[in-house]
């Protein structure tokens, strides 16, 4: 079985402060980590390896420091890595595209593995996108995957409803957060995992041609977040008797 | 053409809304898709669309690799400068496929869409609702998606004529194949539209102490009973038609009473747009309180009877 898992090296969004007076996101100096819902992909495909045997490369389009992010990854389980340098302009489209360039110079694969969306940007865009471009099915939303000797089995959770799907292979699925708990790794794993191969390519050594994105980001702009912040804490009763005051001055207890 | 698609027809609403706006704006035509609900099409004609193509297939039930090729089928007649999709699950797999398969841009979750400069440009949520994105599109074809309850229907306006167009589509089917659906257990909730909701989250020690929670509720007219991640997700107290969060629900209530909530970017982002935000959290440290109006620090076991009391009295 060989699995490809798409990781993404993502800013840890639990720890981005917001500048107080442009309101805007402070982005620089923030510690980096691998995107929560790709870790849950990697522990899929973890699963399915001790299983059924095989290999799992980790595939990811990242800054040349994603690599040591990629090294937990291979402590975690994976076998190898890939790491391709995007362009200075790139988007969804600009990605996918390295990830299916970097897929067919990888070789034979039976399931691609993603997070059902990356922690910073929560689009939820690089999977479907990827299987439309390699043109194989896709199962977004697992939160179960089950291998057989020919198809996969999942669970798609929709939220008000789950769908039971099966596919042949090649097939693309994206993995819920809460599909499993990811596994910590344990310091044999990680000295081990140093002598696990992490291959770098330049995008011009996966795409045919350059690619030139469709989307631009144009500003990253704060939330005004305007609210009064009253707070009461002390006599409750009394608290209690102001808020209620106040709910009905406002004029939603009507 | 701007054309509009979702599998939810209150959204598709929505949608037209906006893309007849647009439309207008560039002169062009709103066109309308369905697949296999012919009984919509007029419906969409009345609000704002100007074309609806009721795509008739022997694939009813919704597999994306499918449901690209359908839409694709229906732009190599009509054009595709702009596709507007609802975003629900089924629609951003959809419109993130169609996207590979034009090589187009896409815009995932939209909360703003506008010309700037004469190119379209969308604003939306990123970095857990820690910022806006403002991005503009290059090229055409233009996807973006767009959540429900960011635009509103225009008015039926019945005297709004437009053509259908009945089109026998049938997609190449997908290798895959879908072997069972369930429903699940729901309680029959629709926080989108409640107008109060009062919410729990991590504060509660057990499942059977959320009741604190529904008898507040329950005396407040337009009442419902929402949660955070860990509560629906993780839990299971409750269903995930209570979960609000970045990928939960998104609410606007009047009134927003969160309960035991540590207040999380993620949680902020599903109700940072509700009129009056209440807080009760026994840290005064808790992020929750920062993004509220009002707020009480105390054991909420303690709390939330008084409270219900008060505002009892208050109604009586």
């Amino acid at each position: 079985m060989n699995i490809i898992v798409c990781a993404k090296q993502v800013v840890d969004v639990a720890e981005i402060k917001v500048d107080a007076s442009t309101k805007k996101p402070i982005l620089v100096g923030i510690p980096q980590k691998i995107s929560d819902m790709d870790k849950n992909a990697l522990e899929e495909a973890i699963k399915i390896k001790e299983k059924h045997g095989g290999k799992i490369t980790i595939l990811t389009v990242g800054a040349p420091d994603a690599k040591e992010r990629m090294k937990e990854l291979l402590a975690m389980g994976a076998d190898e890595g890939v790491l391709v340098h995007p362009p200075e302009h790139a988007d969804y489209h600009v990605n996918a595209h390295l990830l299916a360039g970097a897929i067919k110079k990888i070789g034979a694969y039976d399931i691609i593995l993603c997070g059902e969306a990356s922690i910073d940007m929560f689009s939820a865009q690089i999977g479907p996108r990827l299987a439309g471009l390699l043109n194989i099915p896709q199962i977004t939303y697992a939160q179960t995957i089950t291998v057989e000797p020919h198809k996969v089995l999942s669970e798609r959770n929709l939220g008000e409803k789950t769908v039971s799907m099966e596919s042949p292979f090649p097939v693309l699925l994206t993995v819920t957060k809460e599909s499993n708990t990811p596994r910590l790794p344990s310091l044999m794993a990680i000295l081990a995992s140093s002598s696990k191969p992490i291959h770098e390519w330049p995008a011009t050594g996966v795409a045919q041609e350059a690619l030139v994105p469709k989307v631009k980001t144009i500003d990253i702009r704060g939330i005004p977040m305007q609210r009064k912040n009253i707070i009461y804490q002390n006599d409750l009763d009394v608290s209690i008797s102001k808020l209620v005051d106040e709910l009905g001055k406002v004029g939603v207890l009507r | 053409m701007v054309l509009v698609y979702s599998d939810d027809k209150k959204l598709a609403l929505e949608l037209l809304s906006k893309a007849h706006e647009l439309a207008h704006e560039l002169h062009k035509n709103v066109i309308a898709v369905t697949i296999g609900h012919e009984e919509f099409a007029k419906e969409y004609l009345e609000h704002g669309a100007d074309i609806v193509i009721v795509a008739e297939t022997s694939q009813h039930q919704f597999k994306a690799e499918e449901y690209t090729s359908i839409l694709q089928t229906i732009m190599k007649d009509h054009g595709n400068e702009i596709i507007l999709i609802g975003s629900n699950k089924n629609g951003k797999e959809l419109a993130a496929r169609l996207a590979a398969k034009l090589d187009a841009g896409c815009v995932m979750d939209c909360t703003k869409v506008y010309l700037l400069d004469k190119k379209l440009t969308t604003e939306r949520i990123v970095y857990s609702g820690n910022a806006i994105a403002v991005e503009q599109f290059t090229a055409a074809p233009q996807i973006l998606t767009i959540p429900p309850k960011v635009f509103d229907p225009l008015p039926k306006n019945e005297q709004h004529k437009g053509e259908i167009i009945k089109k026998k589509i049938d997609p190449e089917p997908s290798p895959s194949k879908i072997l069972k659906i369930q429903e699940m257990k729901s309680e029959g909730v629709n926080v989108e539209d409640a107008e109060i909701i009062v919410s729990c989250g991590r504060g509660f020690k057990k499942k059977e102490d959320i009741k604190l929670v529904s008898d507040l509720a329950d005396i407040l007219k337009g009442r419902t009973v929402g949660c955070s991640r860990p509560i629906a997700a993780d839990l299971k107290w409750l269903s995930e038609d209570h979960w609000i969060g970045l990928s939960g629900h998104k609410v606007k209530p009047k009134l927003y009473i969160a309960c035991g909530i540590s207040g999380q970017i993620q949680h902020i982002a599903g109700m940072r747009d509700s009129g009056v935000i209440v807080a009760i959290n026994k840290d005064p440290e808790a992020l929750i309180f920062k993004s509220a109006d009002y707020g009480i620090v105390g054991d909420l076991y303690e709390v939330l009877p008084k409270l219900t009391s008060a505002i009892k009295g208050k109604l009586e």
